[in-house]
């Protein structure tokens, strides 16, 4: 697939904008803060519903209006798609596909897929075991968007249960009210079964996940990183001592065997769970291992390997993502500026064939000769077209 | 911000459910227009429901007097017990016209978020009420959300031992409803209760 308009209104620093777009190669450059991270954040947010930068939404509404409007026109060669969505400052944004409103937002989920590589990306190997759990999640629900609704379920669940956990401690729950110990577990049974249940689709579905992940991730650490170096991995590991029950036939069975095993360890933790008011088993807790040549990546890997990791990561899930079907829409926001020359000319040469790929760099230089395409200047949030090659 | 009387209204209307402060303004500004005589009764209507109004000893509904009517009608059948969240809940059941059995409200669901435990709720009562055996069945029709459906694990597992038929209402498709709008969440319980085609 790929994008044929973006149009912006009130977005970060754009009163208004809008882009024609092409498939193949697209340069967005300019100085430093004068907004092609926006150009690139507005279309991650029509795919995903998020921005990779802003946890909230209040930053992607320019300031000094109340709403922003994110237009995307979206062609797959079959058919034709327009996503737009409108952020309302304190009340609940709205989008509408095809000129017509969508009750839940969450439906435009996978009308536009894109892969978003960023220098944040950094972050999903040096970063907390957070980073790479959202890694995984996001890309779920990218590939399969009913995997937005067990993840929000899930988080429901775990909030509550901390919720009661922390009200037999000291200081008391949430509205300060303290309960006695006995009080507590007696409820606590009943979000255990709810805990497990949800907990056990999310832990399944990421452990698949990470199946499917793991050739194309170690096939594309050897592309960027070049030559003999490597291997890299990547596994799955419980936040509970269970091992994986690889003759569970069924996708169904999988996930009751997982609801077990969860349910029998957070019985187990229950007294140190009770004592620090934290729920320490379930797929929140779970880590992504990451490894370079046998050793953990945290911590050993230098910063060209952790971005080899990184870029390996993210051009796995293009492999995933386009696998039996269209290409999703491929982002390099300012990631050349962050690689050796070697890694610069090894990733150009693998995203060069996507269907449509969009780059943003500071330095039209940093970007290799094989991406050449229409190159956009961005300057105070106005574009122009440089005519000719970059 | 308006003078005195007018944004003390708009105050007390903003704080009701389902009015923010425009709606809150507006009703304020559609009283102010209105026949007096409209308000007063507005006003005694309001009035009466606190004096009178209480709540039914026995269930929790609404009622008039210490017991509420479906708790004093005696051709209810007394052997089945319908529990659910709130009072407004059973006169969403009672539109169903054919359910013939009593009720239990109980306040509300667990939710620790917001400090609600089953201490919060009115389950003692309702464990008193099933004590002398009367009741055979106990349908749980708690909200089909994370809390409801807690609250329903749990009084599930506090009944089971009384051996009391425990049910709750399936969840699934809309009536004269097309498949192709139910969301995935609701289109997969319907899947997991399909039952089979009597023919």
């Amino acid at each position: 697939m790929h994008l044929t308009r973006l149009a912006l209104t009130d977005f970060r620093s754009y009163t208004e904008a809008d882009v024609p777009l092409k498939p193949g190669v697209t340069i967005f450059s300019g100085p430093n803060g004068e907004g092609k991270t926006n150009l690139v954040e507005a279309v991650g947010y029509a795919a995903t519903m998020a921005s990779h930068r802003a946890a909230q939404d209040a930053p992607l509404i320019r300031k000094g209006a109340d709403q922003a409007i994110i237009r995307a026109a979206i062609s797959t060669g079959v058919h034709d798609a327009l996503v737009e969505i409108e952020l309302n400052a304190g009340r609940a944004n709205r989008v509408r596909l095809n000129r017509t409103p969508l009750t839940r937002p969450r439906d435009v989920l996978g009308v536009l897929r894109t892969v978003l590589f960023a220098p944040e990306d950094l972050a999903l190997v040096k970063g907390d075991p957070g980073e790479r759990r959202r890694f995984l999640d996001d890309l779920l629900v990218a590939m399969a968007p009913r995997y937005a609704a067990v993840r929000a379920d899930y988080d429901r669940v775990v909030k509550q249960r901390t919720a009661l956990l922390k009200s037999a401690g000291p200081k008391g729950g949430p509205k300060g009210n303290r309960q006695s110990r006995e009080a507590v577990t007696a409820t606590l049974d009943v979000w255990d079964a709810h805990l497990a249940r949800a907990g056990a689709e999310l832990l399944v579905a990421r452990e698949h996940l990470v199946n499917s992940l793991r050739p194309h991730v170690e096939r594309s650490y050897t592309a960027v990183a070049g030559g003999d170096r490597g291997p890299a991995a990547i596994a799955y590991r419980r936040s509970f001592g269970s091992p994986v029950d690889n003759f569970a036939a069924t996708h169904g069975e999988r996930v009751r065997a997982a609801a077990r095993a969860l349910r029998e360890a957070l019985l187990e933790v229950r007294a140190s769970e009770l004592d620090r008011g934290v729920c320490l088993a379930g797929p929140h807790r779970d880590e992504l291992e990451l490894s370079v040549r046998d050793l953990p990546a945290r911590g050993y890997a230098s910063h060209g390997e952790s971005w080899s990791m990184a870029l390996a990561l993210r051009l796995a899930s293009f492999d995933l993502l386009r696998a039996g079907r269209e290409d999703p829409v491929l982002i390099l926001d300012d990631v050349f500026a962050e690689l050796d020359e070697g890694r610069r000319d090894r990733l150009a040469a693998l995203v060069a064939a996507a269907e449509q790929v969009l780059v943003t760099a500071a330095v039209p230089d940093d970007i290799p000769r094989l991406l050449a395409g229409v190159h956009f200047k961005v300057s105070a949030g106005t574009l122009t077209e440089v005519p000719g090659a970059p | 911000m308006y003078e005195g009387v007018i944004q003390h209204l708009i105050d007390e209307l903003g704080r009701l459910p389902g009015v923010g402060p425009k709606g809150a303004q507006r009703i304020a500004f559609h009283l102010l227009a209105t026949d007096p005589d409209d308000v007063r009764r507005l006003a005694a209507a309001l009035i009466e429901m606190t004096e009178r109004v209480r709540f039914c000893k026995t269930c929790g509904n609404v009622a008039e007097a210490e017991q509420c009517r479906i708790c004093l009608d005696t051709r209810r059948d007394p052997a089945v017990l319908c529990v659910v969240e709130e009072p407004k809940d059973i006169a969403a059941v009672e539109k169903i016209r054919e359910f013939r059995g009593r009720y239990h409200v109980l306040g509300g669901a667990i939710s620790p978020i917001d400090g609600i435990g089953p201490d919060d709720l009115r389950v003692r009562e309702l464990m008193a009420r099933l004590a002398d055996g009367a009741v055979t069945e106990l349908i749980l029709a708690t909200d089909p959300n994370l809390e409801g459906e807690a609250t329903a694990t749990y009084i599930a597992r506090l009944v089971k031992p009384m051996g009391i038929r425990v049910t709750r209402p399936a969840s699934g498709l809309p009536v004269g409803g097309d498949l192709e709008y139910a969301d995935e969440v609701t289109l997969g319980r319907a899947f997991e209760g399909r039952r089979l085609l009597d023919v």
